[in-house]
């Protein structure tokens, strides 16, 4: 069933040169699923997300031939409507939990807020909504947490925190911007693990921005290559290998590789040809790779 | 009255200092302070001894008045002895009003504190407000009436300003009370407690002497806060920019939450504790900046205190009163200092 | 695409790959100017104050009258056809006046935004480059300058030195300095560890050198935006010392001073004291506007505030 479907999306900015589209006529689909979007900074990724969100800021335009969320057209909604659509329905997780929480405000604060704001209720209720979803996301003293400062936890931590926060409200899709790309690679796994167990058992859609295509091929169902604000190639994960488009394969071969050593990794190639060309999308023929 | 100077700057160097060495750093900066005004007092063109013993003083006279101000001691001495002597609050005699400099100081100051506090009054209560929606609403209406006010401001002349008021309100309109801090009926009649006359003339419960120490006190008050809020208005909307432009505020807005709280609660709440400081700066520019302000409007207060010394050549009442308003300064920034621990969660 | 073609003097200006150091740098500049020329408000703060240099300079010749010459049968006369901005006390024409005043201010400040700066600049960059205990005691010289009250430590200075312009351009470059010397210091301590003065020393490079030809250059362009941000700032200052009667000395038309000379017939003889004032409101206003326009330009991080 589809959650989010997408048609021909563009972000534009008007800037003293002349028009920047960020991104460029994408289109696609979300089911419950886990979804990556991949691509180098500036690929229009990021602002695909906040596009979807609404969360564009003027002088930005986006306008799209299709934007429904289970049907429902959300594009350009008033700001009313779409406040009861953000946190309630679709949310996001950041990339850093230094920057992406109030520094001034507790945990708890944060948490409760943003439950009550779509579950309303009273204090206390969402305070114990609040410690059950910090139990969710494994945060061993919930009490305490809540009455701490984000600079007083560490940055895996701050990251659980802010997708318990995110998930207290029960979305049906959540984007994740690069969520583990600030944290230490020794924490990046436990956080994953703990966003998509959430994710699968809720039942919910997850597109996980990242530049980090072999960390999205593990993780997701299907991976969106995005250059220069389209949609170079889509495909699913376990067919990366297969990948048809030079600048996905680029992207592949740029990794070092310890059953494949070579001298020197190949520098990523960029064509202005790939700027206008259509989507490889998968489709049966490789299926079948030897034709039939 | 020159922009004081850059709020944020003063915000950051505070949060890294330590209360200890925050503490050291005043006691020296106020030892430079004295340092500086006994290196004037000594400069000065004028001779002490002559202005005590008179003109018609012997030389004997002269001499043992020359060695009974220590002024034959070598200068660290006498700078030690200077530094005893404003400890214990002695500032010496006034040459022009022949009293105590302490007690000329406490009658004046707290004209001038009255004065200062309701000009930050008025450009707190009004420079924060607009500072915010100016940058909420950035490029709009708001936006463009606080850049022309806070620009006005930036380029007035606050004396020619108090002129003008006074032209227009006190002798064109009559709404106004004029220079003074009271009409003559009422000079002296309210018993003196605080010295503030808003508030002894409250407890005093003479409404009328209220009323009459308020239309004399609006005009000036007005007019520092005038200068206040531009400054303010300035500070507020530059430091809304730069939350609003921080990833927590994405957050909030993900959350759903209406862009009013987005504001008060999430960005305002960062930006409270370095307007602490803002606003701590604005008082003490305001404590100096009344100046030319009290000179305008005749305002008994400290700033024309020391102004009408130093037109006499009063070297006494002028150290006196510089080192009242710099450590006035000095224990401002320790005020604002000590808030800022006490607010900010990052800083225990 | 013919590579041959002439490019026009503006393409070669705007060139994505100069090809000189000349070339980029003129280029840097004519970008500069193309956005300070977008600014409006900065481009008419710009020629107010073109204007008023014009006005200094040919003050002798455009002044309809002397700025000294005493007419008391005249005196106190409103604005008309022969006095557009009336006459003062003395019956001296202040529209004259305030044109040979403009000498005085642009003294006034030119001086003050000359050596206030230098001395920050000299003192910050010293403190950031050499560190340790000169840093502590310059900067610690610096603070309490910075706590003092203004222009209350500039009219104790002015009084203990005898009133007078020159005495006036020092007591406010006295007080002017310390922002500075914090700035130039901050700026020597992000380029101090920079690699290009790592490579500068080791090609021998003394401190002395290192700091005239490698940080001085680069600690000016956030000085200058400062400077044209403080200018109406130390002309309002001045004013102020003037209208105490510590500036200039009567009869020198000084615009602050003759604030002061109107103040007695404020209430009768309004033109007297409001003419100068708006004088000066017009042109620190000017450089307000100016400075904003520089900052746009040199200090793009600072602009939005």
């Amino acid at each position: 069933m589809t959650l989010l479907s997408v048609r021909n999306l563009r972000v534009s900015f008007p800037t003293r040169q002349g028009t920047f589209e960020a991104v460029r006529g994408i289109s696609f689909d979300l089911g419950r699923e886990r979804l990556g979007v991949v691509g180098e900074s500036g690929s229009g990724k990021s602002m695909t997300g906040r596009a979807i969100l609404g969360l564009v800021r003027p002088p930005g335009i986006v306008t799209a031939d299709r934007m429904e969320l289970e049907g429902q057209p959300i594009l350009n909604l008033p700001e009313g409507r779409m406040r009861r659509i953000r946190g309630r329905r679709i949310s996001m997780v950041m990339q850093d939990p230094k920057f992406s929480l109030n520094p001034v405000m507790t945990i708890g604060d944060q948490i409760v807020e943003a439950y009550r704001l779509h579950a309303g209720g009273a204090k206390p209720a969402a305070r114990q909504k609040a410690l059950e979803m910090l139990r969710a996301v494994q945060i061993r003293d919930p009490e305490r947490v809540m009455g701490a400062y984000p600079h007083e936890v560490s940055g895996g931590m701050g990251q659980r925190i802010m997708i318990a926060m995110m998930l207290a409200p029960d979305p049906e899709i959540l984007i994740a911007d690069e969520p583990t790309s600030a944290l230490d690679v020794s924490v990046r796994t436990e956080v994953l693990n703990i966003m998509d167990r959430l994710v699968r058992d809720r039942g919910m859609g997850l597109i996980f921005i990242s530049h980090d295509l072999n960390l999205v091929a593990q993780f997701c169902d299907r991976v969106l290559i995005m250059y220069a604000g389209r949609i170079v190639e889509t495909l699913a994960a376990k067919d990366l290998h297969q990948a048809r488009h030079p600048y996905t394969q680029g992207l592949l071969n740029s990794l070092p590789r310890l059953d494949a050593p070579v001298d020197r990794l190949p520098v990523l190639q960029r064509q202005d040809s790939w700027r206008e060309g259509d989507t490889i999308t998968q489709s049966l023929e490789t299926e079948f790779p030897g034709g039939l | 009255m020159p922009p004081a100077p850059n709020g944020r700057a003063a915000a950051r160097r505070r949060r890294a200092r330590s209360i200890g060495g925050t503490v050291l750093s005043l006691v020296l900066t106020l030892l430079g302070l004295l340092l500086v005004t006994f290196i004037i007092g000594r400069v000065m063109p004028i001779d002490p001894v002559l202005k005590v013993v008179g003109d018609r003083a012997t030389q004997a006279q002269y001499d043992a008045a020359y060695q009974a101000m220590g002024l034959d001691q070598p200068l660290y001495i006498q700078f030690a002895r200077y530094l005893g002597d404003v400890v214990t609050g002695d500032f010496g005699r006034s040459i022009s009003t022949g009293q105590l400099v302490v007690d000329d100081i406490k009658r004046v100051f707290p004209a001038t504190v009255e004065l200062a506090t309701l000009g930050t009054l008025i450009g707190v209560l009004i420079g924060v407000p607009l500072g915010v929606i100016a940058a909420a609403r950035r490029g709009g209406v708001v936006d463009q009436v606080a850049r022309v006010v806070a620009l006005v401001g930036y380029s007035m002349p606050i004396f020619w300003l108090g002129l003008m008021g006074l032209l227009v309100f006190y002798g064109i309109l009559g709404w106004v009370g004029g220079p003074g801090r009271q009409g003559i009926i009422y000079d002296g009649m309210i018993p003196t407690v605080t010295g503030l006359i808003l508030v002894d003339s409250l407890i005093a419960g003479d409404w009328g002497a209220f009323k009459d120490a308020f239309s004399h006190i609006i005009l000036p008050a007005s007019l520092l806060g005038y200068f206040s809020l531009a400054y303010i208005s300035r500070m507020t909307r530059s430091f809304m920019l730069e939350q609003l432009s921080a990833e927590y505020i994405t957050t909030a807005r993900v959350k759903g939450l209406s862009e009013r709280a987005v504001i008060w609660r999430h960005a305002f709440r960062n930006i409270r504790i370095p307007l602490i400081t803002v606003i701590a700066l604005s008082f003490g520019s305001l404590l100096e900046g009344s100046v030319l302000t009290e000179i305008i409007f005749s305002w008994p207060g400290l700033g024309q205190y020391i102004t009408k010394s130093l037109l006499a050549g009063d070297m006494n009442a002028v150290l006196g009163g510089t080192v009242v308003v710099g450590t006035c300064f000095v224990a401002l920034n320790l005020l604002s200092d000590i808030l800022y621990r006490v607010l900010d969660p990052r800083s225990k | 695409m013919n590579q041959s073609r002439q490019l026009s003097r503006r393409e070669w200006l705007l060139s994505d790959a100069p090809q000189t150091r000349r070339q980029a740098r003129l280029g840097a500049f004519y970008q500069g100017w193309l956005t300070f020329r977008g600014n409006k408000l900065a481009m008419l703060g710009l020629i107010v104050l073109v204007l008023l240099i014009g006005m200094a300079i040919l003050a002798p010749w455009i002044a309809p009258q002397s700025p000294f010459t005493q007419n008391l049968p005249n005196r106190l006369q409103p604005p008309s056809a022969e006095h557009w901005l009336g006459t003062d006390a003395l019956g001296r024409d202040i529209l004259s006046r305030l044109i040979h005043g403009s000498r005085i201010t642009l003294f006034i400040v030119g001086t003050v935004a000359l050596i206030a700066p230098v001395i920050g600049l000299f003192i910050g960059t010293v403190a950031g480059f050499a560190g340790g205990w000169v840093d502590q005691v310059l900067m610690r010289i610096t603070d309490i300058f910075l706590a003092f009250p203004k222009l209350i430590l500039a009219l104790a200075f002015v009084a203990a030195l005898g009133a007078s312009i020159t005495n006036a351009v020092l007591a406010l470059a006295l007080t002017a300095w310390p922002p500075y010397a914090r700035l130039a210091r901050a700026e020597t301590l992000t380029i101090r560890n920079a690699d290009f003065i790592a490579a500068a020393r080791l090609q021998g490079a003394g401190p002395l050198r290192l700091l005239i030809k490698h940080i001085w250059p680069l600690c000016i362009s956030s000085l200058i935006v400062r400077v044209a941000l403080d200018m109406a700032g130390i002309i309002l200052s001045a004013a102020g010392l003037g209208f105490l009667g510590l500036g200039a000395q009567p009869p020198m038309p000084e615009w602050g001073a003759m604030i002061s000379d109107g103040r007695t017939y404020i209430l009768d003889f309004w033109w007297v004291a409001a003419m100068p004032g708006i004088a000066i409101f017009i042109v620190s206003m000017a450089f307000n506007l100016l400075g904003d326009g520089l900052r746009d330009v040199l200090d793009p991080k600072g602009a939005k505030e």
